[in-house]
Formats: structure tokens, sequence, C-alpha cells
């Protein structure tokens, strides 16, 4: 009997809880670690980076309403379901960063617990960083952490799936809502991942995936109006090649509106532009200063009389 | 009602020892500027020149930088912490010793009334020393998250903090900057405004009162220019900003690519929120207290005063009778509510917005008041008939001008107070409980003020949403703008 010809997937955007392909038309070829074909990916335009953060700013008021209890179990429910298809992330890492079968399997281990360690910080920050603030006079005065709003994020080049989920987890944790622009090379673990999250109770639109060339969506994004953040991970090149993206420039076009920035890790001194680095995702995040890095403090103050 | 004739009661100038011409002080002594220039800073309410202040160019700031750097890593990073916090606790004393100096100076050169000055930037100042003071021996229990920390597992400072600071609140600001830098363990370059620079002279002798060691704190006077060489200093690790949102986005763009942390406090359009159900003496006072006070020139003012339409014809009619009431003049009499604008500069911008509102068909009304005839000076003035489209709706005046709007639901009050770039802060005026908790969830802004206004703390943490800035500072959560992130 001849071998069955088996069914390909036609890799697509996730916008607002949809699989749209670019509305461009382009694609762009995808291959694995060893160069060969694997699939074609769609290329991302300026117009579909602003479809998507359109998508994210309409989810914001549901998904930063929504209880942190219930945030954190969607974002578990993203744990359980990302479980079930374990043996499909692990063949899409394996593929994409040329890791052992063994190895890529214990990446979508730490991906998946990394989901449960964001699970359940949703209702933790509020105590950890809020404050009762003792004032000098008869009011009640109290400081709390809410979600700063878009949030776009270049998710790391090197690790598609953990330094994706690294980035993203803590983002929607805070209860921001956000466009993301996958591994250009390595996109596909990323289009799975949108798929898990489409069946997992994430509402549609707080996050949204888009493949293509980092260095020609970035900017539009960096630049956006509606933007109120902007995550540079994705900065740092694969190892051992040269930047495609320059940091620095998309730190200027965001402070034409104050977006807050998150440059990527570097090691350079205070004065002078560096090169970024990726870090090493595997390791446990120290604290949760990435979902803190999406979040403003409001302080209420109220008067106390009889 | 029984109207009370009030006798001029000014402040003595005596308390004040002004200096014909001031250098910079850089390493612990005053010095000439490299270049050579300088500027004169006028009292605003009498045109009278004060006294010449020194305007550091590059050189001069790079001069300071070094002196800064130097501190910091033979003496201030060296020091225990216990007795960092003590050099801060004896700032704090002497800052209330010199209380009734400082305020006078600060009315002279700024405009501000002697009973602003006296009763509430002084005494914050030193609070802000006091409180931060307590902390230098205390941060590794701050819970600053994500910080570096020392072998002994304290959180790490920076470095060297370049500061600019506004000319609203001069002596206030540099308290607001040095003291959480200090605590912390950094030194600092301080740039004050260019028309307020006097009050932080003298505390550059306070300084020196305290033997604080030469070079943690240098204070180099100019303008622009000067700001944004200390801004773009390579040898700084740390700037903090608070002033316009204009020159905010040219910060953040000039440290953007570098390793520089950046803090910035920047505008605001607040939107003052009034139900129906708010109690109407208090919420009056507080209209007045949000929008008059300091001139206006407050970046989280109250400048736009959303009335739920049911009692928008009462409140604006108790609003111009306390209008009316107010005495504009003297900043050093006692009972001036409402002093002199800052400069000519800021006048004209007050007075051409006032007449945009003019143009654009809001519907002026000016508190009568005489006016004096030398000096900067803006009637308190309100604009009804004003829709969120207007200039004067949308634009900060940064003066004692209010905007009237009204709405009818809470949702559409929401709506409307969100709808401005800026999100520094927001007042609410209800006497339902569930409704301001509901309101202040909603509000895109960093401070929420319900059934009060304008209210400042330095264990209450400030600063602002969306374009009003980023980081805050005061409380725990200031600190973590002055340490190094791991």
């Amino acid at each position: 009997m001849a071998a069955r010809l088996d069914v390909r997937k036609t890799y697509k955007l996730y916008v607002g809880g949809k699989f749209p392909r670019s509305e461009s038309g382009r694609s762009y070829e995808v291959t694995d670690a060893k160069g060969r074909f694997v699939a074609n990916a769609a290329k991302a335009s300026r117009k579909d980076a602003r479809d998507a953060v359109l998508a994210a700013r309409a989810a914001f008021a549901g998904w930063s309403g929504a209880t942190a209890y219930n945030r954190g179990q969607v974002l578990y429910r993203v744990a359980e379901v990302m479980e079930g298809r374990h043996a499909q992330f692990a063949e899409e890492v394996a593929r994409a960063e040329g890791l052992t079968a063994a190895k890529a399997r214990a990446v979508v281990d730490a991906a998946i617990d990394r989901w449960v360690w964001y699970a359940g910080w949703t209702d933790k920050v509020a105590q950890v960083v809020g404050a009762a603030n003792p004032v000098a006079g008869p009011y009640f005065n109290l400081s709390v952490p809410e979600p700063t709003g878009v949030v776009a994020v270049l998710a790391p080049q090197a690790s598609s799936l953990l330094g994706l989920v690294s980035v993203v987890a803590p983002v929607v944790a805070g209860g921001s809502t956000c466009v993301v622009l996958a591994s250009e090379r390595r996109p596909l673990p990323a289009v799975v991942l949108g798929e898990v999250l489409a069946t997992s109770d994430v509402p549609g639109g707080v996050v949204n995936l888009l493949t293509g060339v980092t260095a020609e969506t970035a900017p539009w994004l960096a630049s956006h109006e509606d933007v109120d953040a902007l995550d540079l991970a994705g900065a740092a090149p694969l190892p051992g090649e040269d930047p495609t993206v320059d940091w620095g420039a998309l730190e200027a076009a965001a402070a034409a509106t104050l977006t807050r920035v998150v440059r990527p890790a570097g090691s350079g001194a205070s004065g002078e532009a560096d090169g970024a680095v990726e870090p090493d995702w595997t390791v446990l995040p120290d604290g949760p200063r990435r979902v803190l890095a999406f979040m403003e403090t409001k302080t209420v103050w109220h008067p106390k009389g009889r | 009602m029984p109207t009370f004739e009030y006798a001029p009661a000014p402040e003595s100038r005596a308390v004040v020892d002004l200096q014909p011409s001031y250098g910079l002080f850089i390493g612990g002594e005053f010095v000439d500027p490299v270049d050579g220039t300088s500027m004169k800073t006028v009292n605003p309410a009498t045109e009278e020149v004060l006294s010449e202040v020194a305007v550091g160019g590059a050189a001069d700031v790079d001069r300071a930088v070094k002196a800064a750097r130097r501190a910091y890593e033979r003496t201030w990073s060296r020091m225990p912490a216990a007795e960092r916090g003590k050099y801060l606790f004896r700032i704090a004393r002497i800052l209330q010793e010199r209380g009734r100096e400082l305020a006078v100076l600060e009315s002279l050169d700024n405009g501000k009334p002697i009973r602003e000055s006296r009763d509430v930037d002084v005494p914050l100042a030193a609070a802000h020393f006091f409180y931060h003071a307590g902390w230098a021996d205390k941060l590794a229990w701050a819970g600053l998250h994500g910080a570096a920390l020392g072998p002994d597992g304290v959180p790490l400072p920076l470095g060297v903090a370049g500061q600019v600071i506004p000319w609203n609140f001069p002596l206030l600001m540099l308290a607001w900057k040095v003291a959480p830098a200090l605590a912390t363990g950094n030194t600092v370059v301080l740039k004050p405004a260019e028309t307020t620079p006097l009050t932080a002279l003298l505390f550059a002798d306070i300084c020196r009162q305290a033997d604080l060691p030469p070079g943690v704190v240098n204070i180099v006077t100019g303008a622009g220019a000067t700001g944004a060489a200390l801004v773009g200093h390579p040898d700084v690790d740390k700037v903090a900003f608070t002033g316009s949102t204009a020159v905010g986005r040219e910060i953040a763009r000039t440290v953007a690519g570098s390793r520089k942390k950046l803090t910035l406090e920047l505008g605001g359009k607040a939107a003052n929120i009034v139900f129906d159900d708010a109690a109407i003496d208090e919420t009056v006072e507080g209209i007045v207290d949000g929008i008059f006070f300091n001139q206006g020139h407050v970046c989280c003012a109250g400048s736009r005063l959303l009335v739920q339409e049911t009692i928008a014809e009462e409140v604006v009619g108790r609003l111009q009778q306390r209008m009316s009431q107010l005495r504009v003049g003297d900043p050093l009499d006692k009972n001036t509510d409402v002093g002199a604008v800052n400069s000519a500069e800021q006048l004209q911008r007050i007075t051409d917005l006032a007449a945009v509102g003019d143009a654009e068909g809001a519907q002026r009304w000016t508190a009568p008041c005489p006016l004096p005839e030398n000096g900067f000076w803006f009637s308190p003035t309100l604009f009804t008939n004003v829709s969120p489209a207007h200039t004067i709706a949308r634009d900060e005046i940064f003066g004692p001008v209010l905007s009237v709007m009204t709405f009818r639901t809470p949702s559409e009050a929401v709506t409307k107070a969100n709808t401005t770039p800026y999100g520094l802060s927001a007042g609410i005026w209800t006497e339902k409980g569930s409704r301001i908790l509901w309101m202040a969830d909603r509000l895109r802004a960093g401070v929420v003020w319900a059934n009060t206004f304008n209210r400042f703390d330095p264990t209450s943490p400030f600063g602002g949403y969306k374009e009003s800035g980023y980081g805050r500072e005061g409380g725990r959560h200031g600190l973590a703008a002055y340490v190094k992130e791991a």
C-alpha cells in the first residue's frame, strides 16, 4: 500500500480571535533549522499590525475588567490545553530550533509550566506591590497596580515557544492585551500557540499573533498612537547573527506618545547604545517584574470623617 | 453676606539675604561657569530683578557630572546606609529651621502666595527628606522587585542622576528628586528651572550647613540647553524630569537606545467630576483648590470641570460667587489667595489659549478682582459652553482657567474624563461610596482624589498614565526609579 500523503497546515495570523491570512496576500518561506522547506507563513503588513492593535484595544476593557481570579483561571486553562497538544508543540519546536526530541519536550514542559506560574500571579501582584499609604492627614490612601493597556511585543527570535510564552504570559496576567510579532525565522510554534489560545477561554483580541519580518512591522507598532507599551525582547538577533532591528530607533519612535518601553537584555554602560542579547528563558523569572512592567500605579485618596 | 475688608499683611522680606549674583554649585562649592554667561531672575509680581544666576554650558554640566561621579565612587556609595540617612535627616531639619526664609524666597522668585509656600511647599519638602531619610538603611525591605542586589542583599543604586525640574514648585520638586536619589545611594546633578533658581541655590547652602560630602548634590542653573546637555551626558545613569509633555518626549527620544533609566512626570488635563449628590460647599472649595491653587500652575490641576447636568447651573453660580471672593495680588501678603503668573512667557500662553476659547465659541467669565499694575497677572477665569473638542478642553493651559462641561450618566463622565492623551489625575465628588469606587476603577489616571483634590504626601506615589509620563515619585514605588535593575 502506498504511504498516505499527509495533510499540511496553512499557518496564518491570529487576530481578534480569528485566523486571517495577511491582508497583503504575502507569505514567506519558513525552513527548519537545517534550511529545509517547512511551510509558507503569512507575512504580516502594516495594515495587519494596525488591525491587530484595533483588536487588542477592543479586547482591553473586557480583559482588564475581568477579575484577577478569572484571568488566573483562563491562563491556567491555556496550560491545560497546551498539555494536550504537547507532542505537536515538541515537534514544532524541534523543527524550528533544531533541538533533539528530548530537549524539545523539555522546552514544552517549561513553556506550559510558565503559563501556570504566571496564572498564579494574576491575583497576587496587587497585594505584593499595592500599598496602604500612611499619609500625614485624615485620608484613606491606597495604591494599586492596573494594566497599562495595549502592549506591542517583539517575541524572542531564538526561543520560539518558551521565550514567546515568557513574554506574552506576563502581559496578559497583568490584564493588558497584546500584539505579538513572532520570531521571524521560527514563527510556527507561535501559530500553534494561537490555536491553543483560541480554544482556551482567552477572549479574542487579548493576544494577537503576527508572523513576518520583524524589522518591517515593528516600527509601525512602536510609533502607533494607540500602543501603550513596547517589549523589545525580540530585538536581540539569533545567536551569532547581526541584529536586523535597531532597538534604539524603536524606543525613539515610541517616545512620540510616551509609550512605555522594556528594553532588550544587554550589558552596556548606562550612557551608550549596545547590542541586545536574548536571555536564557529556561531560568525561572526572578519575581513578577515582567507583569509589573506593563502595569501602572493608581493612587486613590478619600477623606476620613464622621 | 458681610464683606470683610483686609488690611495688608505682608510677610517680611528681611529674612531673605539675596546675593547680587550666584555661580554654579559643583563639588561642594560655588564656581563661575566655564563660558561665563548669566541670566537674570525676576520677581514676577513686580518685575524687579532679584539676582543674576549663571547659565551652565556643556562644559559646566560635564564638570558637575564628574564631581557627582567622584562623590559617588569615593564617598557616597561607600558610606554605611544609616549614615546616608542621617545626612538626609539633617537636611530635613535645616529645611524646617530655615522654613520661613525658604518660603519667602520661593514666593519672591516664583510668585506663589506666601500662604502656599509657607504651608505647603516648604513643609512638604522637609517631609520628603524625613520620609526618604528613613528608607536609606531599609531598602532591603522595600519590596523592590527585579532590583539588582549587592552582596548584603540591598538594592544597588544607579550612580549619577541627572534631574531637571520645573518652575511651579521649585523647592518641592527638588525635594521629590533629590531625597529619593540620595536615600538610595545615588549622587545628583540638578538643573533648576530657568525662572526659579533661587531656592535651589539656597538649598546648596543647606547642603553646606549639613556637611554633605562635596559632589553628592550639584546644582547647575541654566535654561533648556543646560538641561539637554545634562540629559544627554554619557556618564549620567539616570534621568528624572518633571515638566511639559513636549520636552518629556524630547528627553525620551534622547535617552532612547541607551541604558539610562528614565522617569517622566509630565503634563495633565485632569477632569474634576461633580455628581448631583455631592456635598456642594465642600465641592465648590475643592474645585477652587483644584484649579486656582498655585495660579493653576499645577500639572495635576483640575482644569476640566465635569458637572452633572442637573446641577450645572447651581454649581457654576456658586463657583462664580466663590471666585469673586478670591484675593489676587501681592504673593507676600498672608491674605493672598492667588499670586502672580510665573513669567511673561507663561502669561502670554495663558492669554493666547483663553483667546482661543473665545474664538471657538466658549463663554468666558472673569472674576471681578483688581490686579496690580506691574508684574504678570491673570484673573481667575471660567469658561462655560465648552465642548470636549475645544482647544481649552484639550490643551494644558497651566494657568487659572477652568473649562466647564456637563454630563448625564456616570458612564458618560468616565468617557469624557478619559478622552485626553493625558492621565495624571482626576477628581470625583459624590456622597455615594460605591460610585466613587466604580469611577476610580475606570478613570485612566495615576492619582484619583475623591471628595478632595490636590493632596500630596511623601508616602503616596504620584505620577501619570499615558502621555503624563511614567514612573512614580513618593512612597515605596518612588524608590524603584533610583535602583539598578537586575
